[in-house]
């Protein structure tokens, strides 16, 4: 199966909303697909990496800018 | 060989529950951990919009001590299903909006939902008898499982000695010996057993890990009930009461001013929603307006909102009013003196 990219928009959600939309949507998604969280809150790039180490997931890049922060994952096996 | 069994743990990120699973974990049980986000969490929100508390560690400390005890967390959004909790709570409210014993019930009872979905056996607490004088006392503890519809299964570990044994204790699925009797508020045993672990970093929030135990923001949720005529809200109610000055000049409409940039730039996020304002002549911050307002209204308004720019002592300053819409105009007011924005204006 070809692995997807998506995008989760999480602009205006503070923590841990982020987190729990991140959550939802890697819920819909295979291992090995890719998912972009685009947030303003800075909290996240704590947060959903922390997410990401207790439940197997792997966080590939991060960055920040305009105070944005967009974080790409990798979804790990379920 | 026996069966494994599976614990979920509410973890709220403070040092009890971190503690209850890890005494559960010790005795060979697979405890993963789940964490309900009310809206009213604590948790990182005035780190996240406020830039003075930027040097504040801003991590989730649910997350923090999942990990730091290794096991999964399922945070969980319960903002809708809340609202019934908060607004018709059947236990009460304490001292402030804060409805604790009515949440402790639903709370386990979304656990006893979850256990139930996912096959787990047991619900663990990190309550402990006389620690809460709302919710966690000799003759709240019983009702909590009963009116969670959990019953026997569920385990405090932190006082299970001093309550009738539960099923995981008569079943054999954790060793009751192995757990403890802590009471009252004292928070020596919990450090103490703290140290045993090895843990030397948890998190001990002063006012709790609910907003709603906070005077303040409980004052500015009976205003905004008050002001609507009901008792109900939306997610971007509750967190607008976290965020700036909130001053209401007439029943009819209250004024959200920023304290400082990173409140300004929250608040930028909700100009589509309301009406703002902010002083195009000096430096000033951002207002939003909630309410219904007449022409005149606007112009008193804008007289608050001159009061908290840098123009506040010139005769006439320039306020600029943005609509819904985006559309502006400006008009020139002169700032309300200190004496005239009156104390019990503010919320």
């Amino acid at each position: 199966m070809q692995a997807i990219r998506e995008t989760l928009n999480a602009r205006r959600l503070l923590c841990p909303l982020p987190v729990i939309r991140t959550q939802d949507k890697v819920k819909q998604l295979n291992p090995g697909d890719q998912l972009e969280i685009i947030c303003t809150d800075p909290g996240v790039m704590h947060d959903i990496p922390a997410w990401c180490r207790i439940n197997g997931h792997q966080v590939l890049d991060t960055s920040s800018g305009n105070h944005e922060y967009i974080i790409i994952i990798e979804v790990g096996a379920k | 060989m026996s069966k494994q069994r599976k614990a979920v743990a509410l973890i709220s990120g403070g040092l009890d529950s971190m503690l209850a699973a890890k005494i559960v974990m010790e005795q060979g049980v697979h405890v993963e951990g789940i964490n309900f986000f009310t809206g009213f969490c604590v948790e990182g929100h005035t780190h996240a919009i406020r830039e003075k508390d930027n040097a504040k560690p801003n991590r989730n400390n649910a997350l923090w001590v999942a990990e730091q005890l290794g096991i999964k967390l399922h945070i969980v959004d319960v903002i809708e299903e809340y609202k019934k909790v908060l607004i018709n709570p059947k236990h009460g409210y304490g001292t402030h909006m804060n409805p604790c014993l009515d949440c402790k019930i639903f709370m386990v009872n979304k656990a006893k939902q979850w256990i139930e979905e996912n096959d787990f056996d047991f619900i663990i607490t990190g309550e402990v008898i006389g620690q809460r004088p709302m919710s966690q006392t000799k003759s709240k503890m019983p009702i909590v499982a009963k009116q969670s519809g959990a019953d026997d299964l569920l385990l405090r570990p932190m006082c299970a000695k001093n309550l009738p044994a539960t099923k995981p204790e008569l079943e054999g699925w954790v060793d009751r010996e192995k757990l403890h009797d802590i009471t009252g508020r004292s928070r020596k045993p919990q450090i103490e057993m703290a140290k045993q672990f090895g843990i030397d970093d948890y998190s001990q929030p002063a006012g709790g890990c609910c907003f709603l135990t906070d005077k303040y923001y409980s004052a500015k949720l009976v205003d905004l009930w008050k002001a609507q005529g009901d008792k109900d809200y939306e997610l971007d109610d509750i967190m607008l009461l976290k965020v700036g000055r909130h001053i209401r000049p007439k029943p009819n409409f209250k004024l959200i001013v920023a304290r400082e940039e990173g409140e300004g730039r929250f608040l930028q996020g909700y100009k589509k929603d309301f009406i703002s304002m902010h002083c195009s002549s000096h430096p000033g911050p951002l207002s939003l307006i909630d309410g219904e307002l007449s022409a005149e209204d606007l112009f008193f308004a804008a007289r608050v909102v001159a009061r908290y720019a840098q123009g506040r002592d010139e005769d006439q300053v320039d306020i600029t009013i943005t609509q819904k819409d985006g559309s502006e105009r400006t008009i020139q007011v002169k700032p309300f003196s200190k004496a005239e924005v009156l104390n019990e204006w503010h919320v």
